[in-house]
This record gives C-alpha cells, sequence and structure tokens, in this order.
C-alpha cells in the first residue's frame, strides 16, 4: 500500500470542524472557544516544528544534537511531572526526582529497546531513537507523576502513624514502608488497565499511525506490543526509583519526618 | 549519674535549656497551652530538629541511633495513631501486666481498632509504648479526658514501671494535685523559658 500524502487542503478540512465547534462554543456560551483555537493553533506549530526538526535531524545523523533533543524532551517531561504535583520537594529536588528517575527509566529502557529488541546501526539513528524515546518518556511520566503524588499527598497526611511508628522505635522504611507500597501500586495501575484493555477497548495511537501510514497490520501490532511492554518496564522501573528518592528525601539523617521539605 | 540530660537544648520557640532527668525520677512540666511544651517533648524524642546537646546514659545522643534513642526515650504524644486494624498488630509479645493495671483483659488484643472510644486510645497507648520498656518518658498529658478511676489506674501503672525498671518521667500536666501525687520537681514554661518551680 502506497503512503497517501495529506494535502495542506486536507488538514484544512479537519481544522475547519475544529474552527466550526468553536463557533457552537460560542453560541451556547461555553467560554472555551477562546482556549479550544489556542490550543489547536498550540498543535498545529508545535507537530510541524517538530517534524520539521527532526526531518532536518534525520538528514544530519548527527549524535550530539539528537543527543540535545534527547535532553531537551527529558526536562520538558521533568518539568511535567514536577507540575502534576500537589505538594512538590523545594529546590531542586522538585524536578531533580522526576528528571532523574525519567532517565534511569525511560532512557536506559529505550537504549536497550535500540539495541537488543530492534538492533538498529547505529543506535542513535533518530528515526527509531527519537519517536521510542518520547513514547516512553510521554506514558512513564504520567505513572511517576500519579506515584509521586500519592507518595507525598499520604505522607502529609498520614504523618501521625509514620511518627507513631517512629516514636516506638521503628525505622524511618517501616514506617513509610505501607505509603511507599501504596505509591508505587498507584503508579503502576494506570498501564495496567491499559495493556488490558489494548486493542479491545481502544486501537492504540502508534499502531493506528502506522496502519494510516501503511504498514502491514501485523507488523503495527508487534511494534506496539513491544511499546506497551517496555512502556510498563519503564514506568514501574521509574516509580520505583522515584518513590524511592521521593521517600528517602522526605526523611533526614536522624530518621526525622520531614515535612517541611514539601511546599504546598 | 545517669539518665536523661540536656545542656543549652534549643527546641523551637523555647529559649535554651538544661535539664537532667535521673532514673527514678518524676518531674511535672505545665505552662499555658501553645507554649512549647509539645514541641520540646518532640525535639528530645528526636522528631524535630533541635540544637544543643542531648545523652542518655551518659552517652551523647549523635552517638545512638535515632531507632535506639526513640525506643529508649519514649515519647507518648496527646493522640495516639494506630495503623493496623487488630489492636493486638501493633503490640510485642508478652507483657500482661500493664494491660490488667489498665483495666484491659487479653481479648483486648482482638478488638478492632475503630471501635475503640477514646479513652481506651489514650490507655492502649501508654501499655504499647510502656512495652518498649524505655528508660526515659515524655508523657503528654496521658490521663487528659479520663475518668477518675481511670486517671488513679494510669498513675500507678507510670509509679509502678519507675520503680521496677528505675525510669525517668517528664509528666506534662495541668492538674495541679496531679502534678503533686506523681512529680518530686516541677517546672514550667513561661515565655519561652522553662523555669522550676518551687512548692515547699
Amino acid at each position: 500500500m502506497e503512503l497517501i500524502r495529506l494535502s495542506p487542503f486536507d488538514l484544512f478540512i479537519a481544522a475547519l470542524l475544529v474552527i466550526g465547534l468553536s463557533l457552537i462554543s460560542w453560541r451556547l456560551q461555553l467560554g472555551v472557544e477562546k482556549r479550544l483555537l489556542w490550543a489547536s493553533l498550540r498543535t498545529v506549530l508545535q507537530l510541524t516544528l517538530l517534524g520539521l526538526v527532526l526531518k532536518t535531524l534525520f538528514a544530519q545523523d548527527n549524535p550530539y544534537l539528537i543527543g540535545l533533543l534527547a535532553l531537551f524532551m527529558l526536562t520538558v517531561a521533568g518539568y511535567e511531572v514536577m507540575a502534576r504535583q500537589q505538594k512538590r520537594f523545594t529546590g531542586v529536588w522538585g524536578m531533580g526526582i522526576g528528571t532523574l528517575s525519567m532517565f534511569i527509566s525511560s532512557f536506559s529502557i529505550t537504549l536497550l529497546a535500540l539495541h537488543l529488541v530492534i538492533g538498529v546501526e547505529p543506535w542513535y539513528t533518530p528515526q527509531y531513537l527519537i519517536p521510542l524515546l518520547g513514547m516512553m518518556l510521554g506514558n512513564t511520566m504520567s505513572g511517576m507523576a500519579i506515584a509521586l503524588d500519592n507518595l507525598t499527598q499520604n505522607a502529609a497526611q498520614q504523618r501521625g502513624v509514620i511518627e507513631a511508628r517512629l516514636i516506638l522505635g521503628e525505622s524511618w522504611e517501616t514506617a513509610i514502608g505501607e505509603i511507599r507500597r501504596n505509591a508505587l501500586r498507584s503508579g503502576l495501575i494506570p498501564i495496567i488497565n491499559a495493556m488490558a484493555a489494548a486493542g479491545v477497548v481502544s486501537l492504540p495511537g502508534m499502531m493506528t499511525g502506522q496502519i494510516l501510514g501503511g504498514s502491514p497490520p501485523l507488523e503495527a501490532a508487534k511494534y506496539q506490543i513491544m511499546i506497551m511492554l517496555l512502556i510498563t518496564a519503564g514506568t514501574g522501573l521509574g516509580a520505583i526509583v522515584a518513590v524511592w528518592i521521593g521517600s528517602y528525601r522526605l526523611f533526614d539523617e536522624r530518621q526525622r519526618l520531614r515535612l517541611d521539605r514539601l511546599k504546598n | 549519674m545517669g539518665g536523661l540530660e540536656l545542656h543549652q537544648f534549643k527546641s523551637p520557640g523555647l529559649s535554651a535549656i538544661d535539664l537532667t532527668l535521673s532514673p527514678g525520677e518524676c518531674v511535672s512540666l505545665t505552662g499555658p497551652s501553645g507554649c512549647g511544651k509539645t514541641r520540646l517533648l518532640r525535639a528530645i524524642a528526636d522528631l524535630d530538629p533541635n540544637e544543643g546537646t542531648a545523652t542518655l546514659d551518659e552517652i551523647p545522643r549523635s552517638e545512638i541511633p535515632p531507632t535506639d534513642w526513640r525506643s529508649q526515650v519514649g515519647y507518648l504524644p496527646t493522640e495516639s495513631h494506630w495503623w493496623a486494624s487488630r489492636v493486638g498488630h501493633h503490640f510485642p509479645d508478652g507483657e500482661e501486666k500493664a494491660f490488667t493495671t489498665l483495666g484491659f483483659s487479653m481479648e483486648c488484643l482482638e478488638w478492632e481498632v475503630t471501635r475503640l472510644s477514646s479513652g481506651e486510645r489514650q490507655r492502649l497507648a501508654l501499655v504499647r509504648l510502656l512495652a518498649h520498656s524505655p528508660r526515659i518518658l515524655l508523657l503528654d498529658e496521658p490521663t487528659a479526658n479520663l475518668d477518675q478511676e481511670n486517671i488513679s489506674r494510669v498513675e500507678s501503672l507510670i509509679s509502678q514501671f519507675i520503680e521496677e525498671q528505675g525510669a525517668a518521667v517528664l509528666w506534662v500536666s495541668h492538674d495541679p494535685a496531679q502534678r503533686k501525687r506523681v512529680a518530686q520537681r516541677h517546672m514550667k514554661i513561661e515565655n519561652g523559658k522553662l523555669e522550676t518551680e518551687a512548692w515547699n
């Protein structure tokens, strides 16, 4: 099957639908028409820009430029994890925990996939590296944000319980153990649900894209399976690292619970 | 000497204090609410950051791991917290006496925590603390909200504990009669300072 190229006119038709929707929003006084148009404009601009950047990158094959883009993606993802926290850690830890744990999980698993599973040469071939990394970061990000948020909120809420256990001479790890396990569980549940529903309830976006782009459905399915499994492993690893560093940071060298290290 | 010694010890909201609690001694502490009694107790138990030196049986706190420090310097907060659903999960094995002294049968270990009354929680929290045999007791109003019978039970349990284990006690109470009954020395916090009260 040939790849059918989309013309600007094709996109214009899709855009007209959104413009129509914002007219309805205006008529019904929903008040979201401005945000709707602005967000659509951002989608158009950001994705076009990404397309251009990738086009240049693919043409050049320069490992430094690819590394720079990967770092940029990581930083934005780290910021997103922080922005979703109701109680963030103060100082560099706020962004540091998310960024570091995502670096450890997403980067290592993407590299593993490129090297061992797909076996591209060289491993930094941007056609594979950038989309894979993007998908890993985008999906593990939410699991990590949920796990960290759950950890800090419960630690603050259950301060009395944690301290009651410290008072009786238990170590900080025992005192926060149950809260830590709950945080990890909550971070893993969305991806478990997504795997359980994949292909039955929803057609995953990447597979849809590949099929529309002309790939045979079975090949698209195989890529999708690999991505799902990698994302799950990445989310698990990332959440473990994030919750581990986060809970470590909640206590000081005398094993005191330091909620003053969180800001509201 | 032994027991707990504090030198130039600074907890939040209080000026630096010196205080010694000798084995077998009970010291009462009072002061208006919000004056820093609880914060002082929390700092001694090393739950909040603090400055100055604290020693237990002449060993500086910095040389004692925090878990050991807290199980030897037992702090009883005004409000008790429970993490498991069954009462028994919160207690190490053995030791029946403390339960019976406070009017509980051993069946209480099977009870659900959520069904305890506030007075039962308060008394069981004391039993839970004593089960770890601390050398020092920091009691924050251990008999608030208890009826007269249970106040006497708690007082006699603690005096037995002092006698048998040679523990030292810092007892926060607002009741002058109780302070007179249980303690040999009396202190109060006023204007951010810890002062000795002369009673006789």
